[in-house]
Parts: C-alpha cells; structure tokens; sequence
C-alpha cells in the first residue's frame, strides 16, 4: 500500500476520522510511519488511539491491531462500547484484532541475551491475521518496567519502529508524560515523524483538554494547544479556522422577526451570515428579541440552533406563549433545535467545542447563543477573545448567522467583555432600562451596523401579547420620555394644543373687533368731513350771495349819491370783516 | 524445529518426591542465541533434574499464535509449566547459577 522507502517525494497522510485533527495536521497522520501520542493519565491518549483505529476499518477500510500493554480485553471492549464501537463485532468481521501483552515482572527471570523476537512474532501474526494497516501499541512503555534490561529494550524498540515502518504500517504509539520530558521513559526518541501532546489541566474547577502537536516532520501543522473534547461520540477537535478575513459575504438580507427594527435597520434587518449582538441588563427582553429572532427564521423555513445557558428548552417555549410566539411548531419541524446546559458545567473552550460539534451535524442557517456573556466568565478574559474570533470566523464561513446575547450589569456602561468583543461584532443592539416617574420601561437602540444605514434613534420596546413592538419616544421638549410619562406628556400636549387653538381663534375675533371699529372710524371721520365741506360750501355761498347783494347796495347807493360812487363802499366793506 | 526437539524423547521418570518437571523453551529459529539457550538448558536439566524432566520446544515462527498463550515476549524464554507456580525465564540461559535460581531447582537436586 506505502512506500516504506524513504525519501518519498510528498509525504502521503492517513486519515484519522477524528473531528478536525485532519485539519490541524492537513491531512492526517503520516502515513506508513509512527506517531507519538503523549500525555498524563488520563488525558485520552487510548481513546485517541482507539478512535483512529476504528474510524480506519469503519471509514476508510483500514483494518487494524491494537495490542495493549495495560488493560485486558474485556476492560478494552468496554472501552470501545463506551464511544459506540462494537469491538467484539468488529474483531469478528475481521477489521480488528487485539493482542493482550502481559508481563508481570515477578514471574520473569532473566539471564543473559534474549531479544523481543516473540513480541515481533505475536504483532506480525496478529497484523497478517487480517490484513492490518494501522497498528496501535499502548503504551509500549510497559515493557521498561516489565524487563530490567534498559539497553536490549531500547535496541529492540528501534528494531520494531524500523521494522513497522518497512512493513508500511501508520502505527501509533502512546506513551505517559514524564515531569520534564514528554514520555517517562523517552520513547519519542524512537518516533521522530510525529509527536502529538495531550493535555489535560483543571483551572479555577473546570477541566479542559488540550491537544497540540509537537512536531510534525515534512509536513506544516497547527502549531497551537487545541482544546478538544471526548463524549459518547468521540473525541472532538476544536480546529482552526480561516484566520485570514477572506470569509464569504451575502447581501442576502434577513429579517428580525420585529418590523420596526427591520425598518431601523435600513428598512430590511440583518445580513445573511453577520454576527448580531444585543446587550443588556436582566429583564430587558434579550430572551424574547432571540426567540422571535428564531420564530422568523421558522416562518422562512430555515433551521435555528438556540443554545440556551439560562433557562430550559420547555421553560423558554412556554414563556413566549405570553407574547405570542409557538416555538413548539418549529421544535416539531425540525427547524429550530434547543440545546441547554449550565455554563458552568465546563470551560469556555468546552462550549465551544460542543457547539462545532453541534453545528456540523444540524447545519442551521442560525445560530443562537442566549446569554454568551456566562460563558465569557468561564474563561479568562484574554482567552476570550482568540475563541470568540474562532468561533465566529467559523460561523462566518459557513454563512450561518449568530445571534448573541450579552447580560451587562445594570448601572455601568457596557462591561469589559463586550468591549473586547465589539470588534467582532457586525450589528449591535442595546436594550437598555429607562426609569422615571416610578415606573420603569425598556428602550432598544442600534450601537452600530456594519454597511447599512442605521437609525440612530432610541425607541420604547414593548412586550406586548402579540410580540414585540417598539414605539417611537417622545422627544419633544428635548428629552426623552417612555411609558406613562408619555402617555401624560402627550395628554398635555393636546390640552396645550387646544388652548392654543382657542387663544388664536380669540385673536382672530378680536382682530375682526379692531377692524370693524377702524372702519366705523374711518366712517364717522369721513361723514364729519362730509359735514365740513358742506358747511364750507353753504359759507362760500352765503359769500357770494352777501357780495350780490352789497354790489346791488353800491350801486343803489351810487345811484342815490350820484356822484361819489368809490368812496363810501370801501369803508363800508371794512366793517364787515371784522 | 526437530534438531532440538528431543524433550519428548527423554522418558520422565518419577523420583522420590514424584515430580515430574515439565518446561518449555520458546525460541524462533535456529539462532545462535536458540541453540545456545537449548544446550545451557539440555546441560543443566542434566544435571539437577535427570531422569525426571521434560522439554517441549516450540518454534514461533512455525505457531506463531502460541506466543500468546504463555505471553511471550522475549526470546528465548523458558517457561516452567510445572511444578506450580508458573515461572518465566528469558535469555539465553548462559548464567546457570539464576537458572537453577528462577527455576527453584537447587532444593532438588540435594
């Protein structure tokens, strides 16, 4: 099958199966030579080994051998059962043979030279009986306190790796950590293709498994500490994902579920495969915003993963009844799948491992996380960040769009852990409380949103029995008012109005007043003039007839005087005058 | 491996106290090694143990699943089915001193 000559122009790889250990050594392990798992008791060195092997004649036809130097077959059966593997199916149908190697140091005496000739017979015999491609000794180490003589055990440990890797067998040889080296008793001298450190370490009560690979010859590798995760189903690989920003990008729009945020949002609501955030203090509705986030997502048929760290799957869908969302219709159409666990029950890391693991097998096209700020506690803080970026650079290349929640202490402004987080954040919303007048109501804003035109208003959101809706605040005289306190505001408003209508109205009339009196006015000035001009006329009038008369009288006079008629009448007119 | 295949041919024999010694050699081919540990073992079977012992020698490379049986590892290995208790000794059986030890033959053979 292998070229066991080396020297081979590209190193080949053999698949382990194992979840995302294939991507952080780029391909598997390499094939036809010996890998090193190394780690302390109990860090999953032989599930790890077990594993490859079964996954091998599962998935990839590769039958194989596990002799073991510790446990008994009936103690390695259970072992396999407790992943899901039949192991005494499997031996049967020919993809697995064991060999039990026992040596109890008691029984043994030993003189003079002997070799490990019986050993190589039992594996040969053992890898011929089926076929065998892959090969797991665990832990061969057994044998340093099972045979006193040190220097025929390390020349016959050189003999088998040579002789394993001229057979072309990908063999993996587990081996337990010394105080300062990686294996008690140097086996990673013998095996210098791969070296793989398991770890496992408690902080602050909380376990976590770490795995990184040592080294890694002719090939590139992830050279960081992995956290991984072993279950019913196996170990679990948090890999690494794409730390370069080339993730794909939708313009793909998607709605909030809430009409009036959708409209804040430019009118259409999130982008497809963004990373949504909402912030704020206990009982301001982040639990209800996820879950009609995930009631609208439903209703366009797409599937919904919530991760739920608070509350209970059925206590969640029975108290959204009360704003009149039926989750339950989801839950039995496959759409949405709840997942619920105490942040405490292990690390950071551990979630996130779980929810990798969770979301390989649903495939949502949204993710929900409510609240993720009791997981950040889990971990410290400057972990948190390189995990986050993990996890949502691995969401963002699957276009799957996450929905997380973030409980902020009441009081101060957003906690630490947001700001650390707010970089990777796409839009981010705050609920946030408004207290007045004794009452108190909640207000929801947009902080930002990457690549559309948000609003920047702050608007009143209602829980109401029909779900959410937001209100537009009052703004009027320069500060904002919510809740009864708007509802008086407006009140007064519209008395004030009125009053103002009347006070015009008033005015008006009175301005009708003033006219009607001005023109009466004008009236009465015109009708004295009118009065006036008459007398004037009648006086110009009375002149002239009184001037007739007088010259009628001169010339009387002139006619009785004969004679003198200039004299008398200039007098006589002077008089009158006065 | 009939060269060295003659423990069936020695007759075990009861002594006094009845025992009968019934080893086996486990070798893998007619190395060096091999025959020397078959002819330390020959020697010192003579000499404490006439009369009263058998050898079964079993080539691995022949049965290859009888290493399993006895967990064997080394080779050569000496396995002391009987008398009880079980006893394993590996090597070529040069140092005769140990031999007799690990086989707890000494008491015999006064």
């Amino acid at each position: 099958m292998v070229k066991a000559k080396r020297g081979v122009d590209v190193l080949e790889k053999c698949p382990t199966g194992i979840k995302g250990l294939d991507e952080i050594t780029k391909g598997g392990l390499p094939r036809g030579r010996p890998t090193l798992i190394c780690g302390s008791a109990g860090s999953g060195k032989t599930l790890f080994a077990m594993e490859f092997l079964m996954r091998g004649a599962m998935d990839y036809g590769e039958p194989g051998v596990f002799m073991t130097f510790e446990e008994t077959p009936r103690d390695l059966a259970k072992n396999f059962i407790s992943l899901g593997f039949d192991l005494p199916g499997m031996m049967s149908r020919g993809l697995i043979a064991t060999d039990h190697v026992y040596i109890e140091r008691c029984e043994v005496e030993e003189t003079g030279e002997y070799d490990l000739e019986g050993l190589f017979i039992r594996l040969g015999n053992a890898i011929d009986s089926i076929g065998a491609q892959r090969v797991v000794l665990d832990t061969i180490e057994a044998l340093f306190s099972g045979l006193s003589n040190a220097a025929i055990l390390r020349a016959e440990l050189r003999r088998l790796f040579r002789w394993l890797k001229d057979r072309g067998l990908t063999v993996i040889v587990t081996g337990e950590s010394g105080d300062r080296t990686l294996t008690r008793y140097g086996l990673e001298e013998y095996v210098a293709d791969c070296v793989i450190f398991l770890d496992f370490r408690i902080e602050k009560q909380i376990s976590t498994r770490r795995l990184r690979i040592v080294k890694y010859r002719g090939s590139s590798h992830g050279a960081d500490e992995y956290p991984f995760l072993i279950d019913e189903r196996g170990l679990s690989i948090l890999p690494i994902t794409s730390l370069e920003l080339d993730c794909p990008v939708s313009t793909e729009r998607i709605s909030t579920g809430v009409p009036k945020l959708d409209t804040m949002l430019d009118g259409q609501g999130f982008y497809r495969g963004s990373t949504i955030l909402v912030s704020g203090t206990a009982g301001t509705g982040k639990t209800s915003l996820s879950a009609t986030f995930a009631d609208a997502a439903g209703r366009r048929g797409e599937r919904c993963l919530y991760f739920a760290f608070e509350e209970s799957p059925r206590q969640i869908i029975r108290n959204m009844v009360s704003i009149g969302l039926d989750l339950a219709q989801w839950v039995k159409k496959g759409l949405l799948e709840f997942h619920s666990a105490r942040p405490s029950l292990y690390g950071l890391e551990m979630h996130l491992v779980t929810f990798h693991r969770v979301i390989e097998e649903f495939k949502p096209q949204i993710f929900i996380v409510d609240p993720i700020s009791n997981l950040i506690a889990a971990g410290t803080a400057a972990e948190v960040k390189s995990i986050l970026t993990r996890l949502i650079d691995y969401l963002k290349m699957r276009k799957i769009s996450a929905f997380l929640t973030d409980l902020t202490h009441s009081g101060g402004t957003l906690g630490n852990t947001s700001e650390e987080i707010s970089s990777l954040i796409d839009t981010w919303l705050l609920l946030r409380d408004i207290e007045r007048n004794g009452e108190r109501n909640r207000g929801l804003y947009v902080l930002k949103s990457r690549g559309m035109a948000h609003s920047n208003q702050i608007q009143e959101f209602l829980l109401t029995n029909q779900g959410i809706d937001l209100l537009d605040i009052y703004t009027g005289s320069g500060e904002a008012l919510t809740g009864s306190a708007r509802a008086v505001q407006d009140a007064e408003e519209k008395a004030s109005e009125l009053a103002r209508r009347h006070e015009a109205d008033r005015r008006l009339r009175e301005q009708e007043r003033k006219r009607n009196a001005l023109e009466a006015k004008i009236a009465a000035l015109r009708a004295e003039f009118d009065v006036e001009t008459e007398e004037v006329h009648l006086m110009a009038e009375e002149g002239q007839k009184r001037h007739a008369v007088q010259a009628e009288d001169r010339l009387e006079m002139a006619h009785l005087r004969k004679g003198k008629p200039s004299a008398p009448p200039a007098n006589r007119s002077k008089r009158r005058v006065r | 491996m009939k060269a060295v295949s003659p423990g069936k041919g020695k007759k075990a024999k009861t002594d006094s106290t009845g025992k009968i010694w019934n080893l086996r050699l486990y070798l893998a081919d007619q190395t060096p090694k091999s025959i020397a540990a078959f002819a330390n073992l020959k020697k010192i079977c003579e000499e404490h143990l006439a009369g009263k012992y058998r050898i079964e020698v079993i080539d691995l490379l022949r049965n290859p699943q009888l290493a399993k049986g006895d967990q064997i590892i080394a080779i050569p290995t000496l396995v002391r089915k009987l008398p009880a208790p079980f006893k394993k000794i590996i090597g070529d059986l040069a140092n005769s001193e140990r031999v007799l030890g690990g086989l707890d033959i000494r008491s015999v053979s006064e």
